[in-house]
């Protein structure tokens, strides 16, 4: 027959190919040699909705850069977060087409690390005067195996939104913790049935963390350079408890909530049908101009287990990093210093409200913006953040943190047998890793 | 079709002609090779480094060099087929995919008889609506159809309501795991119908009117026409159907990952497709991604060789 004999040539060639040749690599992760001090200094930057004050800021930097150093030129690109992960996977193959300044996602660090994309700026940091006031737990969020691979240029974290209408009906005080919370947001409900009484999701994991956290559990711990999931821990599964508890018919219904990433959660509140929500310093201005609960709604800290203390928030936020691949290293580290830098962290807060990461900068500015202290309360408490390993971005990918919270709050398992099935599968992915 | 095409497939000795014989041999090679030429490079080419980067541990930091390429051999359908969740994401798309096909062929091939017995302004205006669902992208119709179920604002559910059935204010059709398969299987059907139905369309119309009009002489009922004389003479173009809407649907990704927002609460509603861009791709496993596509691959040969055997020993070509 025909197909078999063209099949068997077909293998026959494949099983030569595969002594001969294996699949292709570059020839990156090396880091460059050479060190120009003039020339074009390539810089990536996200675009934004509202892109226009941010170019204004940037634009400024480099007009003081370029003062500074003379013969060095900057090429400014905006590339959009949605097709961040396609960029940077071929300028990490790629060198040539590489930019020597780039802002990240601190969660994507670990990933460009493992790629072997990004240059250690740890002397950067250590030798630089301003170095000093950044925030410890947010510089820890760049940091791998003790050297630092970015400079943290802003920073997100999450408060408790709430409705004070609402909760004046009711006859009730702010929570003042987690179980207060829960009681609240019944209470609540109950008061207003059309209403989630907290928004919260089974894939806004954002908004689970700070539970698990403050529960003292955690994601996972570092041991001998290997991570291992914490999750099955029982100080972890309180935590988890204490949120799916929230994805009740009662308050939340698994119903529509099971499904709800972060930006539903705040699109609730939003849209004045959830009477608190968990949300960010980010989303502050559009929950602010919301004609459902302009005037009608404060932020607090979200507390922890026990009244005045606050629960540990995650530190997301973005990083200025310089490429192993560049051949400008002295000026690439120059416009990280200046970008991330005081100056411009602050005309970047006055332009597009981004948190800045020095602590004394971040004071200053909740002194004259009062809606901004319960976030830089929140950081001054203390943040956490996702293991920092590139293997974080395949179970994120899997979605195996989020769907342990998901069969929880759809009644698929209980929550022992869903935290040992994420336990079982992260240590996979660990395990899996260099 | 020149003589010589036809006598080379009656396998008679070629006629003398303008060329010598020691050209004849490869006569056929030459007038295939640019076909060759393209399956090669558009084909055969990427089913060989599948396969290639299926024996390897082949990561991001592997492409970018900064890791030394790790021969696996079967390490990565090693950890495959152990999966329990590979199992159930198969059996899981098995069964879609089957009862898509199933409806579609039946919505598609009723609506096709139907057709032929519509007044012309009645079945150009099914074709034009029709053509509509076909044209239009998977993602737009994913989204639309979403719209229509959305649980508080969707048309769907308001004019459930509207009707009485208040069980459907707010009824989520996305969380159950068999609610949240039939939303998309309707889309899918929706939207894969219109090929049935033409292709089908003209398949009945290519049967002469001499052969139903001779049985209808001989006393056959309706019924009777249908199975013993419709049915056989459609059946090469139910073959092409039938192959096409297993392999279409076998590959589905666009309704599932938009739809149930990528594969539904925990992961319930994932089929092979989104599975292994989740899994694999997303999260740059890419030994164990193209491992899956083999998987497919194979999965999908079978199927297509299974038919063209059926048919071929009917003793009928395609």
């Amino acid at each position: 027959m025909k197909i078999s004999r063209l099949a068997a040539a077909v293998l026959a060639s494949a099983a030569l190919g595969l002594t001969a040749c294996a699949p292709p690599t570059a020839g990156g992760g090396s880091a460059s040699t050479k060190d120009e001090t003039g020339g074009t200094l390539r810089v990536w930057l996200f675009s934004e909705v509202n892109q226009d004050p941010k170019s204004a800021v940037v634009n400024d930097a480099i007009k003081d850069f370029e003062a500074a150093h003379s013969g060095a030129k900057v090429d400014v690109q905006y590339i959009p977060t949605d097709s961040r992960a396609e960029r940077f996977k071929a300028a990490f193959n790629d060198p040539s087409s590489a930019p020597d300044v780039a802002e990240f996602g601190n969660t994507d660090l670990a990933n460009y690390v493992a790629a072997g994309g990004l240059a250690d700026v740890s002397d950067v940091v250590k030798g630089w005067d301003e170095g000093k006031d950044l925030d410890p737990k947010i510089l820890k969020t760049t940091e791998i195996d003790g050297k630092n691979y970015g400079v943290p240029w802003f920073v997100g974290v999450r408060a408790l939104y709430y409705r004070t209408d609402l909760l004046q009906a009711a006859g009730l005080k702010a929570p003042t913790t987690l179980q207060e919370v829960e009681t609240t947001a019944r209470a609540l409900r109950a008061k207003n049935p059309g209403t989630l009484g907290i928004a919260v999701g089974g894939k806004s994991q954002f908004s689970a963390m700070p539970y698990l956290w403050a529960y003292g559990g955690g994601i996972a711990d570092q041991q001998n350079g290997k991570f291992a999931s914490q999750l099955s821990s029982e100080k972890s599964k309180a935590g988890i408890t204490a949120y799916t508890n929230l994805l009740n018919d009662d308050i939340c219904p698994p119903q529509t909530c099971a499904e709800f990433g972060g930006n539903a959660t705040v699109q609730q509140f939003i849209a004045g049908k959830a009477d608190m929500a968990i949300g960010g310093d980010f989303n502050y201005k559009a929950v602010a101009a919301a004609p459902a609960v302009k005037g009608k709604f404060a932020v607090i800290p979200v507390p922890g287990t026990t009244a005045g203390s606050i629960a540990p928030a995650f530190a997301g936020g973005n990083n200025l990093g310089v490429f192993k691949s560049s051949t400008h290293r002295t000026l690439a580290d120059d416009f990280v210093k200046l970008l991330a830098g005081k100056k411009y962290q602050q005309k970047m807060f006055q332009a597009m409200g981004n948190l800045p990461t020095f602590a004394d900068v971040q004071k200053q500015v909740a002194g004259d913006n009062a809606y901004l202290k319960p976030f830089v309360d929140t950081i001054a408490a203390g943040t956490d953040f996702v293991p920092v390993t590139e293997q974080w971005a395949t179970i994120d990918a899997q979605g195996i943190f989020t769907g342990m919270y998901q069969k929880v709050a759809s009644g698929k398992s209980t929550v022992d047998q869903a935290a040992a099935d994420a336990t079982t599968a992260m240590d996979k992915v660990f395990g899996s890793g260099k | 079709m020149s003589s010589s095409t036809v006598s080379l497939r009656q396998g008679a000795p070629r006629p003398a002609g303008r060329r010598g014989p020691r050209f004849g041999a490869f006569e056929p090679w030459f007038y295939l090779a640019p076909a060759f030429i393209v399956l090669i490079g558009l084909l055969g080419y990427p089913i060989f480094q599948l396969v290639n980067i299926s024996l390897y541990d082949y990561r991001q930091a592997q492409v970018s060099g900064a890791a030394p390429l790790e021969f696996t051999g079967l390490g990565n359908y090693q950890q495959l087929l152990s999966d329990p969740q590979f199992w159930a994401v198969l059996g899981n798309t098995v069964l879609f995919a089957g009862f898509c096909v199933v409806i579609t062929i039946l919505v598609g091939g009723w609506l096709a008889v139907l057709a032929t017995r519509l007044r012309p302004w009645v079945r150009t205006l099914l074709f034009v609506v029709s053509m509509g669902a076909w044209a239009t992208p998977a993602v737009t119709g994913s989204a639309v159809w979403l719209f229509l179920f959305d649980p508080t604002l969707g048309l769907v559910n308001k004019t459930l309501v509207a009707l009485g059935l208040h069980a459907f204010d707010g009824y989520s059709w996305t969380y159950d795991k068999w609610s949240a398969f039939g939303l998309v299987a309707s889309e899918v059907v929706w939207c894969s119908f219109p090929f049935v139905m033409v292709t089908v369309y003209a398949g009945i119309q290519a049967i002469p009117t001499e052969v139903i009009e001779a049985a209808r002489l001989d006393g056959a009922s309706m019924g009777q026409i249908a199975r013993t004389i419709m049915l056989p003479m459609l059946r090469p173009i139910m073959m092409i159907v039938i192959i096409q809407s297993i392999i279409w649907d076998f590959k589905i990704f666009s309704q599932i990952y938009i739809m149930t927002s990528g594969g539904g609460v925990a992961g319930q509603n994932l089929v092979i497709n989104v599975y292994s861009y989740q899994q694999a791709f997303a999260a740059s496993l890419y030994g164990l991604g193209s491992a899956l596509g083999v998987i497919m691959t194979v999965i999908l040969m079978a199927v297509t060789l299974v038919y063209l055997r059926l048919i071929k020993k009917d003793g009928e070509a395609l």
